[in-house]
């Protein structure tokens, strides 16, 4: 039996040692309550399953040259970051719990946390949460405990996915969610400042937004303040190569998908949600958190600290449910911000930018294609107004080996003509000019 | 050592990014731009690649020992199925691609393992549907109150509580507050099983249901589960199974079959795939057929051509409560594992389990407190209360055996037993590791009658002694900022 060691004869030895047989370590099942036998196949050996999965990963077009972003984005990833990151050691351990044999990831998780408080301009972070939606959701509720306030305010310039996941957690607890509507691809600054009031716990933006569009929310985070509500700003990691960080803008709570940190894109998950915060706030915080100390001799060393938030001694009063986090991924967005470092960080936003900047520019020269936010700055993704539906024009490139972006008009309804086209550091100038050519001759 | 930040020399540069000349700038104004580069380390790929594995080896991981953490079910995780979530055609396929027009053909083969995978555990479970989004067992939790909510909503129910035995984990409380429910605690019996009478009286019109494990987190099967379930189900509560103690049952006895009307799994528990130095696991939800309208969005769905779907048409659903379809390559794993276990594999596993653990238990009987004695199922609880007396602590005895190689089992859990400690082997282990790992809590047993000290001072072959956790929460030190 594959993964099983016991020998027959070892087995024998052990009911033997125990004083039953095999029935009797069943004993205790009621008959009633036992299954006469599942309808599962038989087990394959591990060619065979090999064989198979490789069958079926072929029957996806991964191989699609790709354009397609909408916060989850094909980024290069360098083989040092498997090598380091498939460890046994890392991958075959379990939280932390025993501190003195589990310094590599409780230092690594110190290390991780710094170094979202570096990209992000904040003063504290947590070990990860799920992914961006669940770190936006959670900032939300923190956001509730620090104010003590029910009223959320939140742009439909934040990706609708999380939007989507944030009404469905917070539909029955009473809270008061109001989202505001964007103009010309911003955060409407008027429409904030009539809804933000002195109910209100947080304001929640994103930067790029889902449009793509860089912003600067230090207007915002005022006013929010003014009401004695928080900021959270949702960020693209990798934006913060060279953008303004939300620290920098007066952000309270920056959360995010890190996806892009050394991730694959793996059709939605294992990704990284991450949470950093203001230290006054750090006691209110969801999820994990590593700090230095020192053992009897004067040694560092690291530790699970601040524990007394969490579910596993506060229980129904815990700030989070969360237990199992996404601690390898953190580890991955870890050693892939030390590979690239200082300088190969802020080449790698360059990259991603100057790439996108080029695909405006060729996208734009194709006759009645234009941007549909021209006078908006951005990183590596816009929107392009199409003169016909988004969809057949994917649908076209599709067919050509092109993702050519995504459909606006699932989301927002009077954007059916809108493309949201993202760039990335592997994106050559090869494939964006063919991009640009395959789409003039498909219109 | 040092964190890597320290290490930094200024102006050395790693691994460099590919960039093309003849492109224009970007298109930021500068007021846009962070004014100095974010304050990451600068080394070299080998110092980055040293750096980690220095930390690696400070670091106990279940390919080097014995792990047996109670409630954790730390079984071996099988290469294979790395190897499988590596595949490009998996790997490096974008979540979004399904709702691109004709999006669906794009990707055939990932719906078709969502869509088994859905199909096995449905079958594994006795429940009618699962929902593979929930991103770790208490996501699962999460959703699975949130379902409850949404079918005694739609019932025109007021109900308030979840009921919750005073032994369970704490995401069970903490998931049901967190939906907004109040919590009860029931209380366990002198057996350490759920005790049926204090649950009849916490009963009443407020229940939305009962959350609870089986076997329970002392390892004990509840036999009167069915029983329990009719209670709950007599006002019209729904019967929630945490599933992280499934591994002693798989092929034997279903969560369905037993009454329960919602199931997590935690696929980086029962089904292998690798804890990752916390995360990230998986916690699919299973549901009975009077709660399948509620999942959330979307359902894998097939159709009579053979193809698979994604419908997004679930009026009663409780909405969207993933980024996507789960945690993929989690779900990869379990089910490449799955393939390899098979039907008979599946009995192997909860046989081996509940083999090892009764093993270990009648072993160390004659040494430490076993609080509830009988057949147990995939673990055992122990208490430390023999060695207490002596001034040594389950804490202790987690320590010395750090000092014998082997990861501790769990301490202090589940909170009904005083000085608990949480023995949980697994079925990949094998007798002789199981009979060094026996010996070492034997002569820590002996030691502690003889000479305490020398185990209240443990450990002493690790990089680091205990820590000052005071010092780290009253002075905390959370980051190395620049
Ligand atoms: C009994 C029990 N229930 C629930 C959980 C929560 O699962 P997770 O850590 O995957 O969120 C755990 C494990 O941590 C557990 O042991």
């Amino acid at each position: 039996m594959p993964y099983i060691a016991n020998t027959p004869e070892q087995q024998t030895e052990m009911l033997r040692a125990i004083g039953t047989d095999l029935e009797g370590l069943f004993a205790d099942i009621p008959s009633a309550l036992r299954c006469a036998g599942l309808k599962v196949a038989s087990g394959l050996p591990e060619q065979d399953v090999r064989r198979r999965m490789a069958v079926v990963a072929d029957r996806n077009r991964a191989d699609l040259v790709g354009f397609l972003g909408g916060g989850f984005y094909d980024h290069f990833v360098p083989a040092a970051v498997s090598a380091i990151v498939s460890r046994s050691e890392f991958a075959t351990s379990y939280t932390p719990y025993q501190p003195e044999i589990s310094q590599g990831v409780l230092q690594a998780i110190y290390e991780y946390q710094s170094a979202i408080c570096r990209l992000t301009g904040m003063e504290v972070s947590n070990a990860s949460l799920y992914d961006g939606g669940t770190a936006l959701y959670e900032a939300i509720m923190m956001a509730l405990r620090v104010t003590g306030r029910r009223r959320v305010v939140v742009d439909d310039s934040v990706s609708p996915i999380y939007r989507t996941m944030v009404r469905t957690y917070t539909r029955n607890l009473g809270i008061e969610l109001v989202e505001t509507s964007s103009r010309i691809g911003l955060a409407d600054r008027e429409a904030l400042a009539r809804v933000i009031n002195d109910q209100t716990a947080a304001v929640a933006v994103q930067n790029p937004n889902f449009f793509g569009c860089l912003d600067d929310f230090s207007d915002v985070a005022e006013l929010a303040h003014r009401h004695g509500a928080l900021l959270i700003a949702s960020a693209y990691p990798v934006s913060l190569g060279i953008v303004k960080t939300p620290g920098a803008m007066g952000a309270d709570l920056v959360v995010g998908e890190g996806q892009s940190l050394g991730m694959p894109l793996s059709f939605g998950g294992p990704y990284l949600g991450f949470m950093a915060a203001r230290k006054e706030h750090v006691r209110k915080m969801p999820g994990r958190i590593a700090g230095r100390t020192v053992d009897a001799q004067g040694r560092q060393g690291f530790v699970l600290t601040l524990q007394a938030r969490e579910q596993h001694i506060r229980r129904e009063k815990a700030t989070s449910n969360i237990c199992t986090n996404q601690g390898l991924c953190a580890l991955t967005a870890l050693v892939f911000m030390s590979l690239l470092g200082k300088q190969g960080f802020r080449e790698l936003a360059l990259s991603c930018a100057e790439k996108a900047s080029y695909a405006a520019q060729r996208l734009q020269a194709i006759p009645e294609v234009r941007m549909r936010f021209g006078k908006r700055w951005f990183f590596n993704e816009f929107v392009l107004e199409l003169p016909v539906a988004a969809d057949r024009v994917i649908r076209r490139l599709l067919e050509k080996g092109f993702a050519a972006g995504f459909p606006l008009g699932r989301y927002y309804p009077h954007m059916e003509k809108s493309l949201l086209v993202a760039v990335t550091e592997k994106r050559t100038k090869e494939e964006i000019d063919l991009f640009a050519h395959t789409l003039e001759v498909s219109l | 050592m040092r964190v890597i930040f320290d290490k930094s020399v200024p102006g050395r540069i790693g691994v460099r990014p590919s960039r093309q000349t003849g492109c224009p700038p970007p298109h930021i104004e500068p007021k846009l731009l962070r004014e100095q580069p974010a304050a990451l380390p600068e080394l070299s790929e080998m110092d980055v690649v040293r750096h980690f594995t220095g930390l690696s080896r400070r670091n106990f991981g279940l390919d080097l020992g014995f792990y047996p953490l109670g409630s954790c079910t730390m079984k071996y995780n099988p290469k294979l199925n790395e190897r499988v979530a590596a595949l490009p055609g998996f790997a490096e396929l974008h979540p979004l691609l399904p709702q691109l027009p004709t999006g669906e053909r794009l990707v055939q083969g990932a719906l078709a393992v969502l869509h088994d995978m859905d199909r096995l555990l449905s079958e594994i479970c006795g429940m009618a549907a699962f929902t593979l989004q929930p991103l770790a067992g208490a996501h699962g939790e999460l959703t699975g109150v949130m379902m409850i909510a949404a079918y005694h909503k739609e019932r025109g129910n007021r109900k308030t509580t979840l009921l919750i035995p005073d032994s369970a984990h704490g995401t069970n409380p903490a998931s049901a507050a967190i939906a907004g429910y109040e919590v009860r605690a029931i209380p366990s019996d002198a057996d350490g099983r759920m005790d049926v009478a204090a649950l009849k009286d916490a009963l009443d019109a407020s229940v939305a249901g009962l959350m609870m494990t089986n076997p329970n987190t002392l390892g004990l099967f509840e036999p009167r589960v069915r029983e329990i379930a009719d209670l709950v189900h007599s006002v019209d509560g729904l019967m929630y199974y945490d599933g992280a103690n499934l591994n002693p049952l798989l092929g034997r006895c279903r969560p369905g079959d037993m009454g329960f009307d919602l199931v997590h799994i935690n696929l980086h528990k029962t089904f292998s795939t690798p804890h990752g130095g916390g995360g990230p696991g998986a916690g699919p939800v299973g549901v009975s057929a009077k709660l399948v309208d509620f999942l959330p969005v979307s359902l894998v769905k097939e159709r009579p051509d053979g193809s698979f779907f994604l419908d997004y048409d679930c009026p009663k659903s409780i909405g969207y409560i993933a980024p996507f379809y789960g945690n993929f390559g989690i779900v990869l794993r379990a089910y490449a594992y799955l393939l390899s276990l098979g039907k008979e594999g599946l009995l192997r596993v909860s046989e081996h389990a509940t083999l090892n653990a009764n093993y270990l238990k009648e072993r160390l009987k004659p040494f430490y407190d076993l609080p509830k004695p009988g057949v147990c199922k995939h673990e055992c609880v122990f208490s430390a209360k023999r060695q207490v007396v002596h001034g040594v602590h389950a804490l202790d005895l987690a320590k010395a055996l750090i000092d014998r190689g082997f990861h501790p089992p769990t301490v202090y859990f589940p909170i009904t037993i005083p000085e608990a400690i949480m023995i949980e082997p697994t079925e990949t282990e094998s007798k002789e590791t199981l009979d060094a790992f026996i010996e070492a809590m034997i002569e820590i047993a002996k030691l502690a009658e003889t000479n305490p000290e020398e185990i209240v001072s443990c450990p002493k072959t690790t990089v680091v002694g205990r820590l000052d956790e005071t010092r780290a929460a009253r002075q905390p030190d959370l980051a190395s900022l620049d």
